[in-house]
């Protein structure tokens, strides 16, 4: 790669300060240091930090600074030519402070940089050249030591990935314009042996196993020629796992510990989960597993589409770009299927926020910084594209201290039929959007190798920095140029970039390209680099010639880049072009067909404790308020109001049931309900989740069923309807090549089979993610925990009947609906209480085949209007889903409990069960319409804000709910 | 007729459509036009009765909130604004369009618009941005948009920097006497919030949510009653709790441009 950086004379440097002593962001980062532990460190001053290149008059630095650097209300400026790098160590001390400046590493996306060169033309002032930002912190603190200040630049102030840092003035750096490069490398194959086959492999960090490298040797030897380095990149990616899900593909050997002789799969994800949506065969499913995005029918009119994605290794990197990236990426898979994004969701996995640094494998960011830096990215992206980030989850264990898991979902609305699938040949291969650069390099294979220590460096040249601004341009133009019927096929660049994109277009019929005329961010990027390259927002249409200037005057309108890069041909391969010269050449059936099926091999381990098993619980004297409250903190059932508050969850004006429920809103509500704009009837949306490691470490198969029965059961609470649920399926695994891993996923594939069929809900898209991987204190590399996300798409016929989880009314009766048969396998009890209240090893809950006649039930008596308040009983139990409900309603409950085990009734976790709350004058219908199925009254709502649980006269718990809200609310 | 709305759409405009449907509701017909747009001439400013800036994050909030934006009508569009406010048309920004029309120095008042800002919108006094309801006090009958309304107003905000300030704190004096401060933030007692958070959730001086020009036609106001046009879109609307819907702004709006 050749250098892209060098000093250059005429730099003028703008520091941007805040007037107040009190400014927010500076308090901000001095909260931050001190939960990361440099308490030391009394008083941080940020400001911020522009450089512009090129020569400019006194006048022109002043216009500069007035109108565009700075807010003179707020902010004080200061300029100065650029000195930096003649500092002397003494000079990084000004006044009793350090200085610490952050500028980006060159060629990292700098968005600001871009609209101050823009800025600065249009205010007529044509010397700007180029302009970069950064930070400057004054760092105070009596005690405080130069080791200290490069600690708090390390952990807090930068990302050594994206940034650099300096005590004292930073050196700005600026990409140096260099030649346009078409080199092209042969790499002789046909000659190579088995080890030299691999060394190739890792050489171009391609993750292609032998008998892969040899499919590929075979094609050379019989086209009669060796490979372009652009052709091997290309082959990788499209074989890699992200693209084409080789696991779940493979022939798999499954052998069970106990059981004489082992079973063949020959293909899992047809054996499960496609196997579920085509026994289901719902005909309101309109396109499962085929496209971007799963869709369905909605309301006669429109079809909703709906993707979740993960980006877990980009996150682990560099936590910021990587989750920013994740949502501009499935807001794009959304937009690949030709309609309008109309919600975001996010469901986050860390390790403990209180991980002490000595803990951390070399290389691994803290957990507190990779949730807040993700946090911010999915904010930025979100927020600024305009979708409302609705519907979430956050979920902490040490096995994702190094390894953070990070799932992105997009909703999509578009009219039926709307979206066209068949390029012609002779159709324009078009791109529009973003110019592309060095971002996100071998992303696909980056995904599907194992994290190491050496990941950050390797990788960190190629990160990827989202621009939503852009991507909204994106889907403003392609949904008008879909509604004029401007295109043939639309796909979006993901991993992989244009080779995937393209590839993936040019599929059924073939096409050619001319690589030199990509539009580049910076020159100098090679051929396979461009077509590689995994810049963020941009899409590949299939536009006929004639609707080109169509097109092109949208564009315009819109500010989005348009660029014809070759065109679709019957030819049935594909060919790509850096000038005269031709780069890559290949077969569509060899590229798309050649992959050998993977063989595979799977051990299955028995649980330990069937699931539903319990055993006898010793009598004894318990605390269960203190229990009660130690639940209600734990940080996955606390509240996450800090983190949904940022986001911003109205726009659109959709949002029916908030993520926030209750008086305050300050309560969890169960599923969102959704009524996106252009709906077209009375329905609407619920939008679930359901996952829990805790049990996949158990018995992962159960695991499967629980989390269905989960996201199920949330959207029931909300008001769907449990015959119109959709589901997708995100598995985030270790590596399928450890025995015992694969042994997992094959019981959580059929756990999936097994749920999706049970209560007749098709899976209509998913997405794996392998190698998630972490080194352990032992030394030894373990798998997180297996980490199955189902998230529901349900229906409201009419979105009136949607439900709140908070209580409403005192005098109202609770009631207990489902087959409660409570376990602690798995449970957070077992998680948060003391050492001496451990309870046995028991089974994960399992699932009552009762279960899904009482959701129907239920449902009846909800669309009635029967139900004022209903909430699901999950993590914690029956105390913790009935604390809520106070929480949410600022009212009390009187709960009578005649079960044996007191414990076990408040806090062993179950599946099927939810409380509802009934006025009394519905109670006879209501328990008319569950008669036969399981279904008791529980108490009643209280004017009297205490939740209170007895039990023969005795009272077990009593806890007035501000308690109950300030344990729930402990911040994170 | 009913009268035409013209909707700015600059590159992350995005709550254009949030604007429209409650346009619509009220009664007006809006269109959303790209600057670009009236920059070729292809829609002309006085074709129209009303002008929204509607909310978003115009080119991405860099260098400040709006303030690019402000920029580009400065320096492309200073004449057709200018005539359009001094015209005495409804105009209305939201939200990033509140933050256009400030650093653009077209509130609160365009005859000053040229000399040294008074007023800004800075970063919220929590330290982020932030998505909650709040409840708003119509206080002005000098603004054409809250003239004759009594009821508050529910409807959510969604920004990092809404903190209105000023240079000098006695100026806001005369901007409340003048009836100039349109809108402020209330407690759940619908009394002015005093700058207690969450109810006054960006630490705005006095409380100010909105804010008009001396002549009455131009709003700016960070909170978003375009998102609140339907009872269910309430937070409280499944406690039968659901009030003061935002689209009596609208329609003061849009009968106020009937005239024009």
């Amino acid at each position: 790669m050749p250098s892209i950086t060098e000093t250059l004379t005429e730099i003028t440097r703008f520091v941007i300060a805040p007037r107040t002593l009190d400014d927010p962001r500076s308090a901000g980062f001095l909260h931050d240091a001190h939960a990361l532990g440099l308490t030391a460190v009394e008083r941080i001053c940020c400001a911020d930090l522009y450089f512009i290149q090129g020569r400019l008059t006194p006048t022109e630095v002043r216009v500069l600074a007035d109108r565009l650097l700075h807010d003179p209300i707020t902010h004080n400026v200061t300029q100065n030519l650029s000195a930096a790098g003649k500092m002397s160590a003494a000079d990084c001390v000004s006044g009793d402070a350090y200085v610490i400046e952050v500028a980006l590493r060159p060629g990292v996306t700098d968005p600001v940089a871009e609209q101050i060169v823009r800025a600065a033309h249009m205010l007529g002032i044509k010397g700007v050249q180029a302009a970069g930002t950064g930070l400057r912190f004054e760092v105070h603190g009596a005690g405080l030591s130069e080791a200290d200040c490069h600690l708090l630049a390390a952990r807090l102030l930068s990302n050594p990935v994206i940034q650099r840092y300096t005590l004292g003035e930073i050196e700005p750096s600026f990409p140096l314009p260099t030649q346009a490069c078409d080199a092209v490398d042969t790499l002789p194959i046909r000659s190579l042996d088995d080890a030299g086959l691999m060394t190739l492999s890792q050489e171009r960090r391609a993750a292609l196993d032998l008998n892969e490298m040899r499919a590929i040797q075979t094609y050379y030897r019989s086209e009669g020629r060796d490979p372009t380095d652009v052709e091997i990149e290309m082959i990788a990616q499209t074989w890699s796992e992200h693209c084409v899900h080789k696991t779940f593909k493979a022939r798999i050997s499954v052998e069970r510990r106990g059981q004489p002789g082992s079973e063949i799969i020959p293909n899992l994800f047809r054996a499960t989960i496609r196997a579920a949506t085509e026994t289901i065969d719902a005909p309101w499913v309109l396109s499962a597993f085929v496209d971007n995005a799963g869709l369905i029918e909605y309301d006669g009119v429109n079809a909703i589409s709906f993707k979740v994605e993960t980006h877990n290794h980009p996150s682990a990197i560099e936590p910021f770009g990587g989750a920013n990236t994740g949502v501009g990426g499935v807001i794009r898979d959304v937009l690949g299927v030709s309609a309008k994004p109309v919600a975001a969701t996010d469901v986050l996995c860390f390790g403990p926020q209180d991980t002490p640094f000595e803990a951390l494998p070399a290389g691994v960011l803290h957990p507190r910084r990779i949730l807040s830096g993700v946090v911010a990215g999915v904010q930025d992206y979100g927020n600024k594209i305009g979708l409302p980030t609705v519907s979430g989850g956050l979920w902490f264990d040490p096995g994702y201290t190094a390894n953070p898991l990070v799932f992105c979902g997009c909703l999509g609305i578009a009219p039926k039929d709307a979206h066209p699938r068949q390029p012609q040949p002779g159709d324009r291969i078009i791109v529009l959007g973003g110019r592309t650069g060095r971002d996100g390099l071998r992303g696909a294979t980056f995904s599907s190798m194992t994290m190491d220590a050496q990941t950050g460096e390797v990788s960190g040249a190629s990160v990827q920095i989202g621009a939503p601004v852009v991507e909204k341009g994106l889907i403003d133009v392609v949904l008008l140029a879909r509604d004029a019927h401007l295109y043939h096929a639309i796909t979006d660049c993901g991993a992989g970039g244009l080779s995937s994109a393209v590839g993936e277009m040019t599929s059924t019929l073939g096409g050619w390209v001319q690589l030199e005329c990509v539009p580049l961010k910076y020159p100098g990027l090679a051929p396979w680099e461009i077509w590689l390259s995994e810049a963020q927002e941009r899409m590949v249409l299939a536009v006929p010639p004639a609707s080109l200037p169509a097109l092109q005057t949208l564009c315009e309108r819109y500010a989005v880049e348009l660029t014809d890069i070759g065109q679709f041909e019957a030819s049935g391969r594909i060919v790509v072009r850096y000038g005269q010269k031709a780069v890559l050449d290949l077969s569509n059936d060899f590229l798309h067909n050649g992959l050998p099926q993977r063989n595979l091999a799977a051990l299955i381990l028995p649980p330990r404790c069937p699931a539903g098993q319990t055993t006898p619980l010793l009598t004894r004297e318990r605390d269960y308020a203190a229990a009660l409250l130690a639940l209600l903190a734990h940080p996955n059932i606390a509240s996450k109001e800090r983190i949904i508050r940022i986001y911003d969850h109205e726009v659109q004006g959709g949002t029916l049931i908030k993520p926030l429920a209750g008086l305050a809103a300050d309560a969890p509500a169960d599923a969102v309900v959704l009524r996106p704009p252009g709906s077209a009837g009375t329905q609407a949306l619920a939008l679930s989740a359901g996952m829990n490691p805790e049990y996949g470490k158990l018995d992962p198969r159960q695991m499967a069923l629980n989390v269905i029965d989960e996201a199920v059961r949330n959207a029931v609470a909300a008001g769907a309807d449990p015959e119109r649920i959709a589901l997708l399926d995100n598995f985030c695994w270790g590596d399928p090549l450890r025995r015992e891993t694969l042994g997992e996923l094959v019981e959580a594939a059929y756990g999936c089979y097994d749920g999706a069929v049970y209560f007749g809900a098709p899976f209509i898209s998913g997405k794996d993610s392998f190698n998630n991987e972490y080194l352990g204190s032992d030394g030894q590399r373990h798998a997180i925990p297996p980490t199955l996300l189902i998230s529901g798409l349900g229906l409201l016929e009419n979105a009136h009947a949607a439900v709140s989880m908070d209580l409403k009314a005192a005098g109202n009766a609770l009631y207990l609906v489902g087959a409660f048969a409570p376990t602690f396998g798995g449970s957070h009890y077992a998680l948060t209480c003391l050492p001496a209240d451990q309870p046995p090893a028991e089974g994960v809950p399992a699932l009552d085949p009762i279960t899904r006649a009482v959701y129907r039930a239920l449902h009846a008596a909800m669309r009635d209007g029967l139900a004022a308040a209903c909430h699901d009983l999950s993590e914690g139990g029956l105390a913790v889903a009935a604390a809520e409900m106070c929480i949410g309603g600022r009212l009390g409950l009187d709960l009578a409990l005649e079960d044996a085990e007191p414990l076990r009734t408040l806090f062993g976790e179950t599946t099927g069960c939810l409380l509802v709350e009934v006025p009394p004058q519905h109670a006879a219908d209501f328990e008319a319409m569950l008669s036969g199925l399981p279904c008791r009254s529980l108490g009643a709502v209280t004017a009297v804000p205490r939740l209170t649980a007895r039990r023969a006269g005795q009272i077990l718990l009593d806890l007035p709910v501000d308690a109950l809200r300030n344990a729930f609310q402990r911040p994170l | 007729m009913p009268p035409k709305a013209l909707i700015l759409f600059a590159p992350g405009t995005n709550r254009d459509l949030d604007a429209a449907r409650a346009l619509e509701q009220a009664g007006a017909v809006p269109e959303v036009v790209p600057l670009n747009r009236l920059r070729r001439g292809e829609r002309r400013w006085q074709d129209y009765q009303m002008l929204v800036l509607p909310g978003g994050f115009s080119y991405a909030d860099a260098l400040g909130a709006g303030k690019l934006l402000a920029l580009e009508l400065q320096h492309d569009f200073a004449g057709p604004m200018a005539e359009f406010v001094a015209s005495g048309k409804p105009v209305i920004g939201i939200c990033n369009g509140f933050q256009a029309l400030v650093k653009s120095g077209l509130l609160p008042d365009p005859t000053q618009a040229s000399a040294e800002a008074q007023a800004t919108l800075t970063f919220n006094a929590c330290g982020h941005f932030e998505c909650r309801w709040v409840t708003l006090l119509p206080v002005s009958q000098t603004c054409i948009w809250t003239r004759g309304l009594s009821e508050p107003i529910d409807c959510p905000v969604a920004h990092g920097e809404g903190n209105f300030q000023a240079r000098d704190p006695h100026w806001i004096d005369a901007l409340v006497a003048s009836g100039q401060a349109a809108l402020l933030y209330a407690a759940p007692d619908d009394r002015p919030a005093h700058g207690v958070y969450p109810y006054n959730p960006n630490g705005s001086t006095a409380d100010i949510a909105g804010l008009c020009n001396p002549a009455g036609n131009v709003l700016g106001l960070m909170p978003h009653p375009e998102d609140h046009i339907f009872a269910e879109q309430h937070p409280l609307w499944t406690r039968g709790l659901a009030r003061g819907s935002g689209l009596a702004l609208f329609r003061n709006g849009v009968a106020y441009a009937g005239q024009f």
